[in-house]
C-alpha cells in the first residue's frame, strides 16, 4: 500500500479515509508494543481527521492531494495541543500552542496524523537508543536498531504503520535510518522546507524530509511540505521544483560520479560497498555515464560536523532551563534550579554534545575549533561544487553497514561514524536521499545514497526511481 | 564635588540602549507597547518556544538605518549573532544581537557646545523581559518569589556606542541630551529614560592630565536619569582617583549606581565575567542595506537638532553654541524664532524672549509676526523689558496684537528725559541711600530703582533706570 494509491482511492471514493486509518491503526495495534515506533499514537484524533475528510468528500469539496493518507511525525515537530517531547524528559508535559508549518501543510493536504514517532533525544544519535522513553526496534530484525535519529519514523513506514512519515536530518537522521529499515528517506536542499515548528538541534543543518515505501511517494510528500515560509527566513523564496512529474524520465545521459573517498573509507562493510557498485552498474545500464568522483575534503566532514552541530545545539538547548515549560527541579537559587533541571532532564548524549559545543565556542578555543570547522565546511562545499562541474549527481553508501544490534556502538565515536557518508550533504546544504537497494550478507536492507547539488531534487529523484526499478 | 578633579582628566564612553518606536517587536508580530498587562504581548517567537524562529522586522531595520544616517555612520551588511548566557528574563537564554558586523559603524555626533563625539557603532538587538522580585527588599536575593513579564522580550533596541571622547559629567549629560533629541527628531525612539525606553551605561576611567594612555575603566550600570548619570560619573571618578592616590589599582568591573545612597557598587568583575560564546545566528540571514532604501531614508530625513541650530544661528547672527540658540532648538521654538526674524523682528530680542520668557506651554503657537512687532516696540522704547514680558504672556495665551495688548494694559512709552528727572528726584529725596550706593553698596541701588518704579507706577524700564543711576554715580564719584 503506498501513499499515492491510498490518496487516489480516497479521492475517488473507492475507500473511505476512515477505513484506511482503521487498517493502519490495526497494524499499529499488532506490532507497536514490540517495535515502539511511536511516543504517542493519536488514534482518536486520526479517526476524527479521517471522518472530517470523508465528510469533505461527501460534500464534494477537494480533500487535498494526500487525502486520507496516514502519516507519522517525528516527535520533534510541534503539534498544537499534542505533547511534543523530542524523546526527552526535559519537555515533560509540554504541549505546543502551535503547529509546525510542515504540520499545517500536511493537514491542509488531507493527510491524517496517526502519531508522534520516537527519536534519539533531541535528534542526537544514530540508533534511537538515546530516547528517554526506550529504543525503537528495527521491523526487519527487532534485535537490531532502526538507525536514528528518526528511527521511529523509519520503523513506522517499514512496519506499514503509515505509508508516509516525516523526520529531520541534521547529519543523516533521515537517510541512515531509512537505509537500515529498507525504506526511502530524503533530505531536501537546506531552505526548501520550512523549519518553523521543528524543535531545533543545529539550525544551520536541520532539514525536514519524508520517509516512504516508494520513490514516487517520497516525491509527492516532498512537494506537499516544500515551499517558502515567511516564518522561516532561511527558507528559499523561489518556487518548489517539480519532482513527481519528471520521475520517470530516466537517467539516460546523466553524469553520475561514485565518490571514491566513500568507497575506500575504513569501516565501510564490503557487502554494502558491493551494493553501491551494483547500483552504479545498474544506473550505467539505464543509460547514465558513471565514473569515479573524488571529493577529498569530505573525509573531514565528520570532525567539522561534531563541532558545528554541538556548538549550535549548546545554544539551541539553553532554553530548557526549568523557568517557562517542561521539567523543573526546584532549588534555592535560579542558577541551581537551572542546573538541577538540566541535570535531571537531559540524557548523557545530549549533555555530552552541549559540553562539546560550549567548549568549541568558548573564548580562546573558538578559532581552533568552531572557527576551523566553519572553514572545513566551506572547503567541503567548494569540493562538492567542483565535483558537480563534472557530474550531475554523486553516488555512495548511506550507512557504513546494515542495522547493528542494540548496544553494539556504546563508544560514542563508533556511533558518530555512522554519519560519515551523510554529513557532507548537511554541511553543504545539498539534497540527498537513501534508496533501498537489496540486502547485505545478513539479509538486512542496504541503502544507496544519491547526492545532488542545491535544488537539483528533480534530477536526484530520477536517479532514485531508476535505482528503485533496478533493485 | 568638582567635575574636573585637579590634575585629573575623566574619560567617558557611553553605551546608550534605546527602544525603537516600531509597531511590533523585532522578530515577531507582537505589539511593541509599554505598560500593558504582563505577558499579554507574547507569542511562540518572543517566548522562545521550541521550534519558533525569528523574522526581522523591516521597520526596525529602517529606523536603525535612519538613526545611523543621523549619526553620520556608514551602513554595513549587518549580521546577527547569539550572545549566550542564562537569565530567566531571556526566553531563549541567548540574546539575538549584532556582534562583529553591526549595521552602523563609524559616525559622529556634534554636541551643542561644539564638541564632536565619535560613534563607534549603532547596532540592533532584542530587549529582554522584566523581572519583579516579590518579598524581601525587592532584590532577587531574599525574595519570596519572582515574576517575569515577557512583554518587553523581543522589543527592538539599538545600542549606540560612543568612543571614549567625553570628558566629565557635563559633557556626558550633554551627549545623552543631544542623542535623545536626535532620536525624537527622527522618530526612531521616544527615548524616555523614566520609562526605560532609553538606558545608559557609562564606561568611566581617570588619568592624570597630559597622559595619553587610558586608565582602567569601570562600566557603570543602572543610570535611569541624566541626574543619575552626572552624579554617578562624578562619584566614580572621585572613587578611582582616591584609589590611585592611595596607591591602589582600579579593577576593571561592572558597577551599579545606587541613586538613593549616591554611590556605585561592585558587580561582577570582568575577570570572572561570563563568556558569551558569540556565534553567527543561524536562523537569520544577513541584513543588507539596499542603496534605494538608504537614498529614500536620506531624502526623508527630518531636520536634525544640529542643522536647526546652524540654521537659527545663521538667521540671527548668533553662534550655534549660543545658549539661546541651543535652548530654542531644544524647546522646539526655532521655527517660531526664524519666522519672527523673517517678519522683521529684532534677532537678539527674539532669542532673548525664547531663552527667558517662552519656557511655557503653548509658546510654539505664538504668532511670529506678533513676536516681531513686540521686539520692534521694545527697540522703539514703546515697551520696557518688563512690559514686553507681560505682553508676551498675553500672546502665549492667545492674544494676537501686541499693540492692542500694550494699550489695554496702559503701557505707554516713557521717554528718557522724563525718566531722568524722576531718577534725579529720587536721588535727592533719598540722600543717605544715594551715598551708600555711590560707596558701592549694591542693595542701595535696588532700593533706589524700586523708588523710581513706585514713582512711575512700574512703567519705567529697570535696565534704563539702572543705566541712569550708574551714569549719575560715575559723575558723582569723579
Amino acid at each position: 500500500v503506498n501513499a499515492v494509491a491510498v490518496a487516489q482511492a480516497v479521492r475517488d471514493g473507492d475507500r473511505s479515509a476512515r477505513d484506511v486509518v482503521e487498517e493502519h491503526l490495526a497494524r499499529i495495534d499488532e506490532r507497536e508494543s514490540e517495535l515502539h515506533a511511536f511516543n504517542l499514537v493519536l488514534a482518536d484524533e486520526a479517526r476524527a481527521q479521517a471522518d472530517a475528510i470523508d465528510r469533505r468528500i461527501e460534500r464534494g469539496d477537494d480533500p487535498g492531494p494526500l487525502a486520507g493518507v496516514p502519516v507519522a511525525l517525528k516527535d520533534n515537530f510541534c503539534t498544537r495541543g499534542v505533547p511534543t517531547t523530542c524523546s526527552s524528559k526535559i519537555l515533560e508535559g509540554w504541549r505546543p500552542p502551535y503547529d509546525a508549518t510542515v504540520v499545517d501543510r500536511l493537514r491542509a493536504a488531507g493527510a491524517v496524523i496517526v502519531g508522534k514517532t520516537n527519536l534519539d533525544e533531541f535528534a542526537m544519535g544514530s540508533s534511537t537508543e538515546n530516547s528517554a522513553f526506550g529504543p525503537t526496534r528495527n521491523p526487519h530484525d527487532p534485535s537490531r536498531v532502526p538507525g536514528g535519529s528518526s528511527g521511529g519514523s523509519a520503523a513506522a513506514v517499514a512496519a506499514g504503520f503509515a505509508p508516509l512519515a516525516f523526520g529531520s536530518d541534521t547529519g543523516g537522521s533521515i537517510r541512515q535510518p531509512a537505509a537500515l529499515c529498507g525504506v526511502v528517506g530524503m533530505k531536501p536542499t537546506y531552505g526548501l522546507v520550512s523549519r518553523y515548528g521543528l524543535v531545533a538541534f543545529a539550525s544551520s543543518l536541520d532539514q525536514i524530509g519524508p520517509f516512504a515505501m516508494t520513490v514516487a511517494d517520497a516525491a509527492v510528500a516532498l512537494e506537499t511540505i516544500a515551499g517558502h515560509d515567511p516564518c522561516d527566513t532561511t527558507s528559499i523564496p523561489e518556487a518548489v521544483p517539480s519532482v513527481a512529474e519528471t520521475l520517470d524520465e530516466g537517467v539516460d545521459g546523466l553524469r553520475i560520479g561514485v565518490i571514491s573517498e566513500f568507497l575506500e573509507a575504513d569501516g565501510l562493510a564490503p557487502d554494502v560497498a558491493a551494493k553501491v557498485r551494483e547500483a552504479a552498474d545498474a544506473l550505467e545500464r539505464a543509460g547514465a555515464k558513471v565514473d569515479d568522483a573524488s571529493v577529498p575534503s569530505t573525509i573531514y566532514g565528520l570532525s567539522a560536523y561534531y563541532l558545528i552541530a554541538p556548538a549550535e545545539a549548546s545554544s539551541n538547548l539553553a532554553r530548557y532551563d526549568g523557568v517557562r515549560y517542561g521539567l523543573r527541579v526546584d532549588a534555592p537559587t535560579t542558577a541551581d534550579m537551572n542546573a538541577a533541571t538540566r541535570t535531571a532532564g537531559f540524557g548523557a548524549e545530549v549533555k555530552r554534545r552541549i559540553m562539546l559545543g560550549t567548549y568549541a565556542l568558548s573564548a580562546g578555543y573558538y578559532d581552533a575549533y568552531y572557527g576551523k570547522a566553519l572553514r572545513v565546511r566551506t572547503l567541503i562545499l567548494r569540493d562538492l561544487d567542483r565535483a558537480y562541474e563534472s557530474f550531475d549527481l554523486l553516488l555512495g553508501p548511506t550507512a557504513p553497514a546494515t542495522a547493528f544490534p542494540f548496544g553494539a556502538k556504546a563508544d560514542p565515536l563508533a556511533m558518530y561514524l555512522n554519519d560519515v557518508f551523510t554529513i557532507p550533504s548537511n554541511l553543504a546544504g545539498h539534497p540527498a536521499m537513501s534508496v533501498p537497494f537489496g540486502t547485505g550478507d545478513d539479509g538486512l536492507p542496504v541503502g544507496v545514497q544519491v547526492l545532488a547539488p542545491a535544488l537539483a531534487e528533480a534530477t536526484m529523484f530520477r536517479a532514485a526511481a531508476a535505482l528503485e526499478a533496478a533493485a | 564635588m568638582n567635575d574636573t578633579l585637579d590634575g585629573w582628566e575623566i574619560v567617558i564612553g557611553l553605551e546608550v540602549h534605546c527602544e525603537l518606536e516600531t509597531k511590533t517587536k523585532l522578530f515577531c508580530g507582537c505589539a511593541n507597547a509599554f505598560g500593558d498587562e504582563p505577558n499579554t504581548n507574547v507569542c511562540p517567537v518572543c517566548l522562545g518556544l521550541p521550534g519558533s524562529l525569528p523574522v526581522v522586522n523591516e521597520q526596525a531595520f529602517e529606523l536603525a538605518l535612519r538613526l545611523g544616517q543621523a549619526l553620520h555612520c556608514t551602513a554595513k551588511p549587518g549580521v546577527f549573532a547569539r550572545k549566550n548566557y542564562f537569565y530567566p528574563d531571556m526566553p531563549k537564554d541567548y540574546q539575538i544581537s549584532q556582534y562583529d558586523q553591526p549595521t552602523n559603524v563609524d559616525g559622529w555626533l556634534d554636541l551643542p557646545s561644539g564638541m564632536r563625539v565619535g560613534i563607534e557603532r549603532a547596532h540592533i538587538e532584542e530587549d529582554t523581559g522584566k523581572n519583579t522580585h516579590v518579598g524581601g527588599d525587592g532584590r532577587i536575593h531574599g525574595a519570596d518569589y519572582s515574576l517575569i513579564d515577557y512583554n518587553r522580550a523581543g522589543i527592538p533596541l539599538v545600542e549606540i556606542v560612543s568612543r571614549p571622547d567625553l570628558r566629565g559629567s557635563e559633557q556626558a549629560r550633554e551627549y545623552v541630551g543631544e542623542l535623545r533629541d536626535i532620536l525624537v527628531a527622527t522618530n526612531v525612539s521616544d527615548a524616555r529614560m523614566e520609562e526605560g525606553s532609553m538606558r545608559v551605561d557609562a564606561n568611566v576611567s581617570v588619568r592624570r592630565n597630559g597622559d595619553d594612555t587610558y586608565g582602567t575603566r569601570c562600566e557603570i550600570k543602572n543610570l535611569n536619569s541624566l541626574r543619575s548619570l552626572g552624579r554617578a560619573i562624578e562619584y566614580e571618578a572621585r572613587r578611582q582617583v582616591d584609589l590611585i592616590d592611595a596607591g591602589e589599582r582600579v579593577h576593571q568591573e561592572t558597577r551599579h549606581w545606587d541613586e538613593a545612597v549616591g554611590l556605585t557598587r561592585s558587580g561582577r568583575s570582568k575577570e570572572e565575567a561570563e563568556d558569551y560564546r558569540y556565534f553567527q545566528e543561524p536562523d537569520l540571514v544577513p541584513l543588507e542595506p539596499e542603496d534605494a532604501m538608504l537614498a529614500e531614508l536620506a531624502a526623508t530625513m527630518p531636520p536634525l537638532p544640529a542643522d536647526r541650530r546652524t540654521h537659527l544661528a545663521r538667521a540671527t547672527g548668533a553662534a550655534p553654541t549660543d545658549r539661546a540658540v541651543v535652548i530654542a532648538v531644544a524647546r522646539g521654538l526655532d521655527e517660531l524664532a526664524l519666522a519672527a526674524v523673517d517678519a522683521g523682528g529684532d534677532p537678539a530680542r527674539v532669542l532673548n524672549h525664547v531663552e527667558h520668557n517662552l519656557a511655557v506651554e503653548g509658546a510654539a503657537s505664538v504668532d511670529p509676526t506678533a513676536l516681531a512687532t513686540l521686539t520692534r516696540m521694545e527697540i522703539e522704547g514703546a515697551l520696557t523689558a518688563t512690559q514686553a514680558k507681560t505682553v508676551l504672556a498675553e500672546l502665549v495665551n492667545g492674544a494676537s496684537d501686541p499693540v492692542a495688548v500694550a494699550a489695554a494694559k496702559g503701557f505707554e512709552a516713557m521717554d528718557v528725559s522724563a525718566l531722568e528727572s524722576v531718577v534725579d528726584e529720587v536721588i535727592v529725596a533719598n540722600g543717605d541711600t544715594w551715598e551708600r550706593f555711590v560707596g558701592g553698596e549694591g542693595k542701595a541701588g535696588g532700593f533706589l530703582t524700586g523708588q523710581v518704579m513706585k514713582a512711575t507706577n512700574g512703567k519705567a524700564d529697570g535696565k534704563a533706570v539702572n543705566a541712569i543711576l550708574q551714569r549719575r554715580k560715575g559723575v558723582s564719584a569723579r
